[in-house]
């Protein structure tokens, strides 16, 4: 494993398959997780523990009829859920899994992530627009509507860590909290970043382009087979992606004593997917114009303030 | 008659305005309000014995106490107050029901009352719902009442509906009340068939399960599961409206379909119990061909039936059709466009193709018209014709027995007609004057006021006589002193009454009866009397087929090349001989009928038609009224509608364009567009493309169940319900709930009310008409301004004997004369069996002892029948019983010749 | 907020609690003799059927799974000529055994009926009927109603009265 492009090449395509294992496998452990959080089994009957459950679930999901509706957009129906894998998992490039493992080091990672989660976006508009379809419509309009607002004040939660890092580079950002998480000085920015991956990634109780209980299935009513498959791996790629970047820019990522890197990496990611999980088993549905006015008047508000707070400190400190 | 006024009552306070000739129950229901009751019957008046129906009256605004009073007793008088929802009337009816159910049996699982019975809404709408009396029950015997009634004394509550209807409104005497206190019953004096024709309206009159249909329990349904559709009768020629019912491809029952101007509350039995030949095991259910001459005739499929007869049709041949005053005006009419009118024959014998076309003639001339049912009851002076109308016309009997009472009613003064124990005290078996001149003896004579049997001539002599009397420009007839003492008697009786009524028809087969009947009734009209003509004609559409079949009286010369029967057994039209050279005529004989007959033996193609549970149509009855009949169900398999058969062989013989019709109102429009007489058929019912709200008309009602099982046991999958093109009802529960208007009633139901008695919910006022008016339109109503045309001059000559001879007369029974209830069990185990009836006298001269065989010349045949006695036969004739097999298709009257048979 | 913040620690404890699933088919759970399972026609104590073909029972069932004929022996005792439940459509309400008055429907607590044949689920009156009384053991509707049968004659029912005679005029 000499070789420079050998090396790439492992690290490439070992994250990738990692990274879609992981998404599939979430499959069985988000359901054994609701299982316990809600006393009772979940999945345990196909294979050690249930694991093979994730099996059994792919090799429905192949078989099962992939139907286009005749009313589609065909191309563009085609299209939508590929987009959302796509942009979710070009986004895991620039996560640092330790030191030594990473796709890339960009300097501007942040920026490219912001971008990436931006496009994952037109998965949900694509998808529900295509579909020709009341329910996916609307699904994908109040995508659009959550994504824009949610956007606004991710990016702006995020500056306060840039401001302190000095950095996009993610790598450096670890780095930067070799002596303190930056947990603890940008709590509000850590608050705020979570709330807006929580959306990003339409996770429970941020999941209203779903919204099952009212909207059949949102915008991807009309998916079935493989297609709904995908929309299914891009939202536990997305869930993978946001806590990894939690720990990542609020955890110090690999950062930790004792343990090996990369382990710590994935123990502060798989801590943070796991809360993703019992937020789902808790927390109800809001009303979408409260979803919105949190958004706008109680999250935008609070990552301003807090990037003023941190603009005017680290003014103070230099 | 008093006019009758609106009057203002309030109840509960309410203001509700009603009918002053109404007592205050029939008031209150006419309001839409719901009183219970159970002795009261429309039909029957009030006799206040049940106690059921109290409210209390209040003296005027200010009364706060009032008293209890029965509603059925008290007149809707102008301001009148009274409260239906007063604690202390509610708490009287709750104690009347109480002890009326103290015996009541625990039997509604297992009554075939349940589900519609008056006495569980009369329960529930009272609020009785738990038994507190701890006694034993008293118990009864039930009798046997013959094929009809079914008897479970236990039920009865001591209404005495039954007895009313049967001896006051029927006039029967074999059933009565027995014994006394808490232990009445009603019943026979000992177990055997009930004596009347209407014995089966006791089930609808019965408020409770006493009596039941015995014919419905072989195969038992509730009334919610039964698929119905409105229908009308077509077992003679009177048209009542029924409702008949089905369930699992099996037509379970007939019910009354009320109709204010035609039956009313009631049927006869023949037309409650003739269903029988829909299920029938005569029944043709699939098209038959005889593919080698003088070989059976075997199923096929329909399409090498509809080819083969295609091709019989081909290359000119000469095609001659002949209909059925039985089948519906469309079937007939669409068989007329298939061949032309010059080769259409209508299907009835000469003689009563001649007989209906002078009935048709002299209803749509005027200035009498035709007398509905309920003009017949109001009639109040009543000459009988050569009619035996228990048994020719049976409901016009009912109705006639109502009209014998409207003298002594109008002239007792102050006691309203509803009022019925006290005008039955007041008037004392008194009765208007209703006159019969007959044959033989008839069941109508114990209301008679005077009775003539005489042979078919005297009996128009003495019409014509009446009618001289009345009118000198009359004919005179020259009758005997004694029948013009009585013709003059009649005479003077008929110009006395304010609507006076003459009843003729064709079961003599005497043209000179109807032509004299026409004359008194016009001697009547020039005298400024609102005289009424009602004749009897014998098929449900005869009227209907003579207006149609102007041009071919009685049945063609010769078969052509091929002859098309519908629904029409020819050998109840000819005599055999002359059936037989005209079958034989024919190189192919192509019937379509629904019941196998002698004709159907010797037709070539036979294709299976729609009966009238299966079919919808138009019918044209007595009275020239046309009335619609829907399909209750459709029939399985190759069995469909007479004109879509006829469709189909135009269309298989490459001539759609002669009958090109796909829906029933498309036939019924061109029907009425081609035959003037005809044109306001289609206003008979609303048509196919009729919807309320958007929506049909569901034939099933909201309770109906097994929708996902009936037919599990073939495909787990419901079937689709058959689509319904013809009419705006739907084969479904689905559909519009309200009430449609009233030809397309399917069944009377409405909240509370399960029972029969339903129809108050229908009905604009109770008793009258229907919401929206009577269904049927009248086709013959002459303006009666018009002036009373020429007089029928052809008197006949007095009838005198022959020696050797006998004149064979028909005498018509109400079970057994028609052709298509006799295949019905519980009818045929009533039919009369063939007789030969002549006078004791005459039967002396012969040397003839009763039970002795006799054989009977007719037309050259011999016939071997046993000897009946009849006393009151004149002598010189031989009565014959009409229209039963091996005897219906010989023209009666004829002279025969008799002699005494030896014993096989 | 702190409500969600409450709910998210109330659930997140969930952790230590005790699994309430019952592991079936290995584990049986116990089901209650009310349960409204598998539909049976049962039999009267004299071990003839109960069923008296009211159609009550049909009328109830909301989805109209039920369909029978009535038929009479000689002695005029109903009972159904056939009666077919369709469970396929079947939604287990217990409607027919409300309706039923002579106790002869009854659900069980037999809820084990899967078939790969939706065919195979539609049961006949064989099918239905047991050889028991069912929850009802004492009832024998024949023995409270007024109708005569076989074996029994008019007044000879509980709580009856022996037959009047009509013919009789003491008071």
């Amino acid at each position: 494993m000499n070789h420079p492009t050998g090396l790439a090449l492992a690290n490439v395509f070992g994250i990738l398959i990692a990274l879609l294992v992981a998404a599939a496998l979430l499959i069985w452990v988000e359901r054994r997780l609701l299982g316990v959080w809600q006393d009772r089994y979940g999945p345990v009957r196909v294979g050690p523990f249930g694991i093979l459950q994730v099996v059994a679930d792919m090799i429905k999901i192949f078989v099962k009829e992939d139907w286009v509706p005749p009313f589609a957009d065909r191309a563009v129906f085609v299209l939508a859920p590929a987009v959302s894998v796509v942009a979710a998992v070009l986004a895991f490039a620039v996560i640092p899994i330790s030191p030594g493992i990473g796709v890339v080091n960009l300097n501007l990672g942040l920026l490219f992530f912001l971008a990436m989660s931006s496009l994952a976006v037109y998965g949900v508009v694509l998808g529900g627009w295509a579909s020709n379809d009341k329910y996916s419509l609307l699904g994908a309009l109040r995508g659009a509507a959550q994504m824009l607002g949610y956007e606004v004040f991710m990016g702006l939660a995020l500056m306060g860590v840039v401001m302190l890092a000095g950095s996009f580079d993610l790598r450096r950002i670890v780095e930067a909290q070799r002596h303190l998480w930056f947990v603890v000085p940008q709590f509000a920015g850590f608050v705020a970043f979570t709330v807006a991956g929580i959306a990003e990634t339409r996770r429970l109780p941020f999941d209203l382009p779903e919204a099952e209980s009212e909207l059949v299935a949102g915008f991807h009513t009309e998916y079935s087979g493989l297609k709904f498959g995908l929309f299914f791996v891009g939202e536990y790629v997305g869930v993978l992606l946001v806590s990894a970047l939690i720990a990542t820019l609020f955890l110090g990522g690999w950062l930790g004593p004792w343990l090996p890197p990369a382990l710590w990496f994935l123990l502060k990611t798989g801590f943070f997917v796991a809360f993703f999980i019992l937020l789902r088993a808790s927390l109800p549905r809001p009303r979408y114009d409260r979803l919105m006015a949190f958004g706008w008047k109680a999250m935008l508000p609070l990552t301003l303030a807090n990037l003023l707070v941190t603009g005017a400190v680290v003014l103070a400190g230099s | 008659m008093e006019v009758m006024r609106r009057v203002t009552i309030f109840v509960d306070g309410r203001p509700h305005s009603v009918l002053d000739d109404q007592n205050l129950l029939q008031a209150c229901l006419s309001a839409g309000l719901d009183l219970p009751y159970f002795c009261w019957h429309p039909a029957l008046g009030s006799v206040g014995a049940c106690r059921q129906c109290a409210v209390k009256l209040f003296r005027d605004a200010s009364d706060r106490r009032g008293r209890i009073v029965m509603a059925c007793m008290t007149p809707a008088a102008d301001s009148t107050r009274i409260s239906i929802d007063d604690a202390e009337a509610r708490e009287f009816r709750a104690r009347v029901i109480e002890w009326l159910m103290i015996n009541h049996p625990h039997d509604c699982p297992v009554c075939d009352e349940g589900g519609e019975c008056h006495l569980q809404d009369m329960t529930v709408m009272t609020g009785h719902v738990r038994r507190r009396y701890r006694g034993l029950k008293r118990t009864f015997e039930n009798q046997d009442l013959g094929p009809f009634i079914n008897h479970e004394m236990n039920r009865c509550i001591q209404c005495y509906r039954c007895v009313r209807f049967y001896r006051d409104f029927a006039g029967d005497r074999d059933f009565d009340a027995f014994s006394l206190r808490n232990q009445v019953y009603f019943g026979r004096q000992q177990d055997g068939t009930l004596e009347s024709e209407f014995s089966g309206n006791l089930v609808e009159v019965c408020p409770t399960g006493v009596f039941t249909d015995k014919s419905f329990k072989e195969h038992y349904t509730r009334k919610w599961d039964l698929q119905t559709a409105p229908s009308i009768c077509v077992h003679c020629g009177l048209g009542c409206n029924t409702i008949p019912g089905e369930r699992y491809g099996l037509l379970r029952r007939i019910r009354n379909r009320y109709n204010g101007e035609v039956n009313g509350y009631f049927l006869c039995d023949r037309g409650r119990y003739g269903y029988g030949f829909v299920n029938g095991a005569q029944r043709i259910r699939a098209p038959l061909l005889r593919r080698e001459l003088g070989g059976p005739a075997a199923p096929v499929e329909r399409q090498e039936a509809l080819a083969r007869i295609a091709a019989w049709m081909a290359d000119g041949a000469r095609v001659v059709a002949i209909g059925s005053p039985r089948a519906s005006l469309e079937a007939n009419f669409a068989l007329r466009a298939l061949v032309g009118p010059a080769h259409f024959y209508g299907g009835m014998s000469a003689a009563e193709s001649r007989l209906t076309a002078l009935i048709a003639q002299i209803l749509q001339r005027g200035p009498a018209p035709a007398a509905s049912l309920q003009e017949a009851a109001e009639a109040d002076a009543v000459l009988v014709l050569g009619e035996d109308v228990t048994n020719s016309a049976p409901m016009l009997a009912l109705s006639l027995r109502q009209a014998v009472r409207r003298q002594p009613m109008a002239a007792a003064r102050g006691i309203p007609p509803w009022d019925d124990h006290a005008m039955r005290q007041v008037t004392q078996g008194q009765r208007g004057p209703l006159f019969l001149a007959t044959l033989a003896a008839t069941r109508l004579e114990d209301v008679a006021r005077e009775t003539l049997r005489a042979a078919p001539a005297d009996i128009a002599r003495l019409g014509f006589a009446v009618a001289h009397a009345l009118d000198a420009d009359a004919p005179s007839a020259d009758v005997d002193a004694p029948a013009h003492a009585l013709a003059g008697r009649i005479a003077a009786a008929l110009l006395a009454a304010g609507q006076p009524l003459v009843v003729a028809g064709m079961s003599c087969g005497s043209e000179d009866m109807i032509r004299a009947a026409a004359d008194v009734a016009w001697a009547l009209r020039r005298a400024g009397r609102p005289a009424r003509l009602a004749f009897v004609v014998p098929e449900c559409d005869s009227l209907g087929a003579a207006l149609m079949t102007d041009r071919n009286p009685g049945l063609p010369q010769d078969g052509a090349d091929l002859l098309l029967v519908m629904e029409n057994d020819l050998y109840r039209r000819a005599d055999t001989d002359t059936v037989d050279s005209l079958l034989g005529s024919a190189r192919h004989v192509v019937l379509i009928d629904h019941t196998a007959h002698a004709t159907a033996a010797a037709a070539d193609a036979v294709l299976p038609a729609a009966t009238f549970a299966e079919a919808t149509g138009t019918l044209v009855n007595n009275e020239g009224r046309a009335q619609r009949y829907f399909r209750v169900f459709a029939a399985a398999g190759d069995v469909q509608e007479s004109w879509r058969w006829i469709h189909d062989i135009a269309a298989a013989a490459g001539r759609t364009r002669d009958a090109p019709w796909t829906r029933l109102d498309d036939v019924t429009a061109a029907c009425a567009t081609a035959i003037p007489p005809l044109r306001r058929i289609v206003e008979a019912a609303p048509g196919a493309a009729f919807r309320i709200a958007g929506q049909k008309i569901p034939r099933e009602p909201p309770r109906y169940s097994g929708r996902t099982a009936m037919h599990a046991q073939v495909d787990v999958d419901e079937p689709k319900p058959p689509d319904d093109p013809d009419t705006p009802l739907a084969f479904s529960m689905e559909g519009y709930a309200g009430r449609p208007p009233s030809p397309l009633i399917p069944y009377f139901w409405s909240p509370g009310w399960n029972s029969v008695q339903a129809v108050n919910k229908f009905q604009e006022e109770i008793a009258g008409p229907l919401a929206g008016g009577d269904p049927g339109v009248r086709l013959m109503a002459p303006s009666s301004g018009t002036a009373p045309p020429a007089y029928f001059r052809e008197v006949p000559p007095a009838f005198a004997r022959r020696d050797g001879h006998w004149l064979a007369v028909p005498l018509h029974h109400i079970f057994g004369s028609d052709e298509l209830s006799t295949r019905s069990p519980p009818v045929a185990s009533l039919a009369a069996q063939p007789y030969a009836a002549l006078n004791p006298d005459d039967a002396a001269e012969l040397g003839l002892n009763g039970g002795d065989l006799l054989h009977v010349q007719l037309r050259g045949i011999s016939h071997r029948l046993p000897l009946r006695f009849e006393p009151a036969l004149p002598k010189g004739l031989l009565g014959l019983p009409a229209g039963m097999d091996g005897l219906a298709g010989i023209p009666l009257p004829d002279w025969v010749r008799v002699a005494k048979a030896e014993a096989p | 907020m702190w409500s969600s913040l409450k709910t998210l620690w109330t659930i997140f404890l969930h952790i230590f609690r005790r699994r309430e699933t019952i592991q079936y088919p290995e584990q049986r759970p116990s089901i209650p003799p009310r349960w409204r399972g598998r539909i049976v026609l049962t039999r009267d104590p004299d071990g003839a059927e109960r069923c008296v073909a009211c159609y009550l029972c049909a009328a109830a069932c909301p989805p109209d799974c039920i369909s029978l004929q009535a038929t009479e022996d000689e002695h005029g005792r109903r009972y159904p000529a056939f009666f077919r439940i369709n469970f396929s459509r079947c939604i287990f309400c217990g409607y027919c055994e409300e309706a039923c008055p002579t106790y002869a429907i009854q659900l069980t607590p037999d809820f084990e009926m899967g078939e790969y044949q939706r065919h195979n689920l539609v049961y006949e009156k064989e099918d239905l009927l047991i050889n028991g009384p069912g929850k009802y053991p004492g009832y024998n509707f024949y023995r409270v109603a007024g109708l005569a049968i076989g074996g029994k004659g008019k007044g000879e029912a509980e709580n009856e009265a022996p037959p009047t005679d009509p013919r009789s005029l003491m008071p």
